[in-house]
């Protein structure tokens, strides 16, 4: 039996699309091993928050309300966060591998001396028990790894686990004392500057229009006018980042963001393994460049050999004319 | 003041790999190279050295030891820091917490005023060792650095997070993980590789530092190849593309 916490993660009032990916894998070991999960809301002024995940399934909803934890500090985060897994019983404490999460959950897991799995894919059941598998050597290989500690950590990739549905019911609410002063000391916030779009978040946008190096100087001006048009994010590859014709926020790939939207585009993208590794489990792929020889071409399921200066604006037309 | 840098050797995650028979690690030709964020780390190290003088800069490589040494003199040594620490260790028993305690008792006999460390080693890719270690140290710290700048006894740090720039301002000592976009590390000079030759290296045994338990909290089970993605079709032109995306896709 196992006695689950899962972090929640919100933004603006509203609980991220991230927290329900990860319910789903603490649904997944409750079916693999037994037990139930419980949530944490941290942060300030986050009772909302809490409020509207009372429906998925808890069998408490915490709230850590504190000034301090207006902003995820590793030290303060990792302090409430263990106390809170302490308080609840909790023998394994997840939370996705969003940048928070890879931030604050390994120390948490010193905190209880807990070995981590990160950035978990899939739940499997092994000889040695309940394994975690996860993505390794930038997508390579696959690892199953066995946490031998009594108390575990996983960071969860989000965009491996289908968000979970609301269940119906009602989570008990259980407000929290937190104590994040001392683990505050010595680290002071500056600012956020945060990249300002009307486009939807790459994390979690159902379509991505990425592209790679080849667009060179003209990367917003090819990528821009399908992406809006689709609603869709947009992304990059890591050389088309390195080359500085996409701002670092973009980048899709092992050590970038990690998407499986439901259609993607790779525009001008060679697919280098790591790259592949942040967008092979997107639904539809869609790979447009002039050389036939590109390892693109071998995860795509539909591939246009074409100039995509030429084909994406065409694209573009023909897909408005089918809407006009 | 002084700056304690990692200098990690993977096997190159773009080379061919093979999985050892027993299903656990890889075998075969495995070419190593540095881990792309230590380097990030070591050459951040070097130009903080650069811009404020008086700061010694210190590698640790853990691993088996003559090619961990050899890393440790080529990869960092030659680019220009002071000298190097190796801590001979099998690579396939340790994992992030060791490795974190590891520098965790290496830190306590150096007391460096700043840790900088790749933010993941792009062999397990588990992105912990740099937070682990910091909690274990009890030092705050900032992870995924873009921008790392030394003044008044803090180190005010751009970290990529996701949906932008945070900046924090850390009181030393403190840990900072490098992101890619830190800097462009250097090449080793001719007269750096020269030298490195000569600069101290101390070797350390894992029992030499008094770990307690020098056992791994994660163990990897089975390792396979990630089941591939099947290649589609080659669409004709434009036309084609857009009445499939429609038809057989639905996704327009």
């Amino acid at each position: 039996m196992t006695k689950i916490l899962v972090i929640a993660e919100h933004e603006k009032g509203a609980p991220k699309k991230l927290t329900l990916n990860t319910l789903e894998f603490a649904r997944q070991v409750v079916a693999h091993a037994g037990g139930s999960y419980d949530l944490a809301v941290l942060g300030s002024g986050v009772g909302g928050v809490a409020q509207a995940l009372t429906g998925y399934g808890a069998d408490a909803v915490y709230v850590a309300d504190h000034p301090d934890l207006a902003h995820v500090l590793a030290g303060p985060y990792a302090k409430v966060i263990a106390d809170l897994a302490q308080r609840a019983g909790a023998d394994l404490v997840c939370m996705s591998a969003s940048s928070a999460g890879k931030d604050v959950l390994p120390r948490v897991a010193v905190r209880l001396q807990a070995g981590m799995a990160s950035d978990v894919v899939g739940v499997v059941q092994t000889a040695q028990g309940l394994a975690y598998r996860r993505p390794m050597w930038a997508g390579n290989l696959t690892g199953d790894v066995v946490v031998e500690t009594p108390v575990q950590v996983v960071s969860v990739r989000a965009s491996a686990f289908d968000a979970l549905a609301a269940t119906g019911g009602a989570s008990p609410l259980v407000e929290v004392a937190a104590d994040p002063q001392a683990a505050s000391a010595r680290v002071r916030y500056v600012g956020f500057e945060g990249v300002v779009s009307s486009r939807p978040d790459l994390a979690e946008a159902s379509v991505v229009v990425a592209g790679g190096r080849g667009l060179k100087d003209r990367f917003n001006q090819i990528t821009e006018p399908l992406a809006d048009l689709l609603g869709g994010a947009i992304g990059a590859s890591r050389a088309a980042v390195d080359d500085g014709y996409a701002p670092n926020d973009y980048q899709v790939g092992q050590t970038g963001k990690v998407v499986a939207p439901q259609l993607y585009f790779a525009i001008a993208i060679s697919g280098a393994v790591q790259h592949l590794a942040g967008m092979k489990n997107s639904k539809v792929i869609v790979a447009i460049n002039k050389n036939a020889d590109e390892p693109i071409f071998k995860v795509a399921d539909y591939g246009l050999v074409a100039d995509a200066f030429v084909a994406v604006p065409e694209l573009v037309g023909k897909i408005k004319a089918l809407r006009a | 003041m002084k700056i304690l840098v990692s200098a990690k050797r993977v096997s190159d995650p773009n080379a061919k790999l093979a999985i050892s028979s027993d299903g656990t690690w890889i075998e075969g030709d495995v070419e190593y190279v540095m881990n792309y964020f230590c380097e990030n780390a070591i050459e951040c190290a070097l130009q903080l050295a650069e811009e404020h003088g008086d700061i010694e800069t210190v590698a640790l490589g853990i691993g088996e030891s003559d090619e961990t040494a050899r890393f440790i003199r080529q990869g960092a040594l030659a680019r220009g820091i002071d000298r190097g620490i190796l801590v001979s260790a099998d690579e396939q028993t340790t994992d992030s917490d060791l490795i974190a305690r590891i520098y965790a008792r290496v830190a306590e006999r150096e007391a460096p005023d700043l840790i900088l460390i790749g933010k993941q080693a792009v062999d397990g890719d588990s992105n912990q060792v740099g937070q682990l270690l910091a909690e274990y140290l009890g030092w705050p710290q900032a992870t995924f650095a873009s921008k790392v700048e030394l003044k008044d006894g803090e180190v005010v740090v751009t970290r990529e997070v996701d949906g932008g720039l945070e900046t924090l301002a850390v009181t030393l000592p403190a840990v900072v993980t490098a992101d890619l976009r830190l800097n462009e590390p250097r090449f080793a000079p001719l007269a750096g590789i020269m030298k490195a030759k000569k600069k101290p290296l101390d070797e350390l045994e894992l029992d030499d530092l008094e770990l307690g338990d020098a056992k791994p909290k994660v163990r990897i089970v089975k390792m396979s190849t990630p089941e591939g993605r099947k290649a589609g079709v080659l669409v004709k032109d434009v036309d084609d593309l857009v009445a499939r995306l429609r038809a057989e896709a639905r996704v327009l």
